[in-house]
């Protein structure tokens, strides 16, 4: 009897839960289109919206204890000081996945009423899409993506950075290196061999360790690099044992594209000298870390916030390098560095900037023996980067915002299992 | 010697005394206190910690995760998800069957599922598709679960071990087949399956794109509690579970009930792969199950294996995962402080197990006079 009546109070009582829920939603409901009636009308009553009205949502795939989402978290911070933006003012969500929680937090941040959402990984891009066309008078702007502009949405936009500049940069400070060791008799010229740790083997990546290699080998021409893939953004102890076996496979110096540690670490331990991404490496790597190519989002940030309040049309696609200090390389490390570097690199940053510098110039390298040009003309496969290569270089990240070069020249090897 | 004997026959201060029975409405009383113990402490932690105001932290939390109708939502979709791996569970626990492989039979139920997303969206109309991705994922499960089944009850191998290795192999065969479905190729996801044509999604019901979930897994957890309490197959499960010895003495085929109950088992888990991959993240990848398989062991044994308690059960942990990206967001708190929150609160709901099944006695002074 007893256990009767409980279980009647039980369900009433969810009932009741359920009636009192749908009935609270419904009001929360009408509140949230309120606010979002105001929002779109705001937003369409051209100058009205100044920079205290506004609110910015962000997603990021990690947190700070990662250097690539890090380094996002400073634009940001560096866009809220610039524009003078509150605290209440940007909402920052960290630890989003690939998946569909990518789609409910794009969608939880246009439900606060945010008017611009970025995020900052690959694999969210679809559900940003799928979010943009839910919120049509809502920017939405996806790092390292590139389906913006075939989308057809008018508000989702790409960004990302020529980090292949600042790639060629470093490969630069790396060829000096390898030559420093070829003259100290160290290694001969045939040993100089770089070995790179890749994230996963697609365009952005390849691009990449593409740049970073010919940056290397206009310095240093006999210069030969093997790449292997952890497939993971950040996966500490993989990317340290990835260096570890390129460095037993004779690997002389160490560079990465993945978010983490690990490498620097296995290359301290090992005494290879290493080039990082993201952030400076002297703090684990004090004895071996060369430099490291870093993005700087705050040019972008406070670009696309300034564009919403001003009420001004945002790029498609925003892609921007040396010249306007979105990309760069932290502090060259004195105690590894080999001599005269540092006028080595303001040489070559200054000749990237004022475009007399082409890191993909297509007489850098070949292709199984044969220039780019000539395999396009030829047709087959090639001829799909006819629209990318013209006066002797090719045109990386002018057609969209994220890398596109992902050809395999002569000199770099994948090792795959 | 004389003096040991007095110390032995002493009876103690304080001691446990298990309990005949307990009534209903004292055990809940019980947890209760438990979760108010728990939030206490819980609460004590963050202001050690974190020297936030916890009772903004618990606000943010609620509001995390019901704050919105979206919200609410969400949190109603990982409900569903977590019961319906529960309820999936329960015949195989019930029988004392250690079935920790729900992780593998939810990702090979989700493989299957996309398999057919991908393969069979332009060949076949969206309602067969999706009746047949339901049947297709529940196969795919229901032969993960058979195979430990098989082996234990022909080769009595330890199903623990078993099924806990067969999710490894699940996880590499999601992966295999990711290389054949990434797009773009090389990033190692698998992007939204059909978002153009949702093909092979589970269409809106009421005006709601989760209704067909709540139907579907509150029919399933519905048809469940009857076939576990009401029906001949039901008390087989039990009777093996308590005793196989008592189940063959009585007649009972026990290895044709362990192989039925897995397949059960193993189709439910694998229906809730396709009710993770058809209808809410409508891709797969190795965190499809996202650990969600050996959690719903945890909801299924502190529920008792009782439908109803189940619910309020995975509802408590959603909602405490749920908020915890609100807290994190919030109060600029690392998502793991949700975590601790969460196992603060799972260890006094176990705990207090304890004191339902026993009582504390201290020593009456009347017996001690002398």
């Amino acid at each position: 009897m007893k256990k009767r009546t409980l279980s009647l109070i039980v369900s009433l009582a969810l009932t009741a839960t359920l009636i009192a829920g749908c009935g609270s939603s419904a009001t929360k409901e009408s509140s949230s289109d309120t606010i979002q009636t105001q929002s779109s009308e705001s937003a369409s009553g051209d100058t009205q919206d100044d920079a205290s009205a506004i609110k910015v949502g962000i997603m990021y795939i990690g947190d700070e204890n990662e250097g690539y989402t890090e380094s996002h978290m400073k634009g940001i911070q560096e866009m809220k000081t610039a524009l003078g933006l509150t605290d209440e003012q940007v909402i920052e969500k960290t630890n989003i996945p690939e998946d569909e929680s990518a789609y409910d937090a794009a969608v939880d941040l246009a439900d606060q009423g945010c008017n611009i959402i970025f995020a900052n990984s690959f694999g969210q891009e679809s559900y940003m899409m799928q979010a943009a066309e839910e919120f049509p008078e809502v920017q939405f702007a996806h790092a390292t993506g590139y389906q913006a502009a075939s989308s057809g949405l008018s508000n989702m936009h790409n960004y990302f950075t020529s980090i292949y500049e600042a790639r060629f940069v470093t490969g630069v400070v790396a060829g000096l290196k390898l030559n420093e060791l070829i003259e100290n008799g160290t290694i001969t010229a045939e040993q100089a061999k770089i070995g790179y740790v890749g994230a996963f083997p697609y365009a952005e990546v390849v691009s990449g360790y593409t740049s970073f290699y010919l940056g290397a080998k206009s310095v240093c021409p006999t210069a030969t690099m093997e790449v292997q893939y952890t497939n993971s953004w950040a996966d500490m102890s993989g990317e340290a044992e990835v260096a570890s076996q390129l460095i037993a496979n004779g690997a002389k110096l160490i560079s990465q594209h993945a978010d983490t540690t690990g490498a620097p670490s296995a290359c301290e331990q090992a005494g290879v000298p290493n080039v990082g991404y993201n952030v400076d490496m002297t703090s684990v790597a004090p004895d071996s870390a060369l430099t490291s190519a870093y993005n700087n989002w705050a040019p972008y940030y406070t670009y696309a916030v300034k564009s919403v309040i001003d009420g001004t049309k945002m790029d498609v696609n925003w892609c921007q390098g040396f010249a306007e200090g979105a990309v760069g390389i932290t502090a060259l490390n004195e105690k590894v560095v080999a001599a005269g570097s540092a006028e080595k690199v303001a040489q070559v940053e200054a000749a990237i900037k004022d475009g007399s510098l082409h890191v993909f110039d297509t007489t850098t390298f070949t292709i199984g023996g044969k220039s780019l040009e000539d395999l396009i003309a030829e047709g087959g496969d090639y001829a799909k980067y006819a629209d990318y290569v013209s006066d002797g270089y090719f045109h990386e990240s002018e057609l969209a915002s994220s890398p596109s070069f992902d050809l395999r020249i002569d000199g770099i090897t994948e090792l795959t299992e | 010697m004389s003096k040991d004997i007095v110390l032995l026959n002493k009876e103690p201060f304080i001691r446990m005394v298990k309990r005949d029975s307990i009534t209903t409405v004292k055990a809940w009383f019980i947890r209760m206190i438990a979760v108010i113990l728990a939030l206490i402490v819980a609460a004590l932690v963050i202001v050690a910690i974190t020297k936030q105001n916890p009772i903004e932290v618990y606000l943010g939390m609620i509001d995390g995760a019901v704050g919105s109708k979206r919200r609410l939502w969400v949190t109603i979709r990982e409900i569903l998800a977590m019961l319906c791996i529960a309820v999936g569970l329960t015949p195989a626990f019930k029988m004392k069957f250690w079935n920790i492989g729900a992780e593998g039979q939810i990702l090979m139920g989700g493989t299957a599922a996309a398999a057919f997303m991908i393969y069979f969206s332009d060949k076949l109309p969206s309602g067969i598709l999706l009746i047949v991705i339901i049947i297709v994922s529940s196969i795919a499960g229901l032969i993960w679960g058979i195979i430990p089944a098989f082996f234990k009850a022909y080769f009595n191998t330890n199903e623990t071990l078993f099924t806990l290795m067969l999710n490894y192999v699940a996880m590499q065969i999601v992966t295999f087949c990711i290389v054949f479905w990434e797009n773009p190729t090389g990033s190692n996801t698998v992007g939204i399956i059909n978002s153009a044509t949702k093909a092979g999604w589970f269409p809106s019901l009421f005006g709601n794109v989760y209704g067909l979930n709540v139907v579907l897994v509150l029919l399933l957890t519905t048809a469940i509690a009857i076939y576990m309490k009401y029906s001949k197959h039901g008390y087989e499960i039990s009777v093996v579970g308590e005793s196989e010895f008592t189940a063959e003495y009585a007649g009972i085929n026990v290895k044709k009930v362990i192989l039925r109950t897995m397949m059960v088992s193993g189709a439910i888990c694998g229906f809730a792969g396709s009710l993770i991959v058809s209808g809410a993240s409508h891709t797969i990848s190795t965190s499809t199950a996202g650990g969600r398989g050996f959690t719903a062991i945890i909801v299924a044994w502190m529920a008792k294996f009782n439908p109803i308690a189940m619910i309020l059960v995975s509802a408590l942990l959603i909602f405490m995962q749920q908020g915890s990206v609100q807290i994190a967001t919030q109060f600029g708190l690392n998502e793991n402080a949700s975590d601790i929150i969460t196992g603060i609160i799972i260890f006094f709901l176990i705990g207090c197990e304890f004191f339902i099944n026993y009582q504390v006695e201290l020593r009456k002074k009347s017996k001690e006079g002398k």
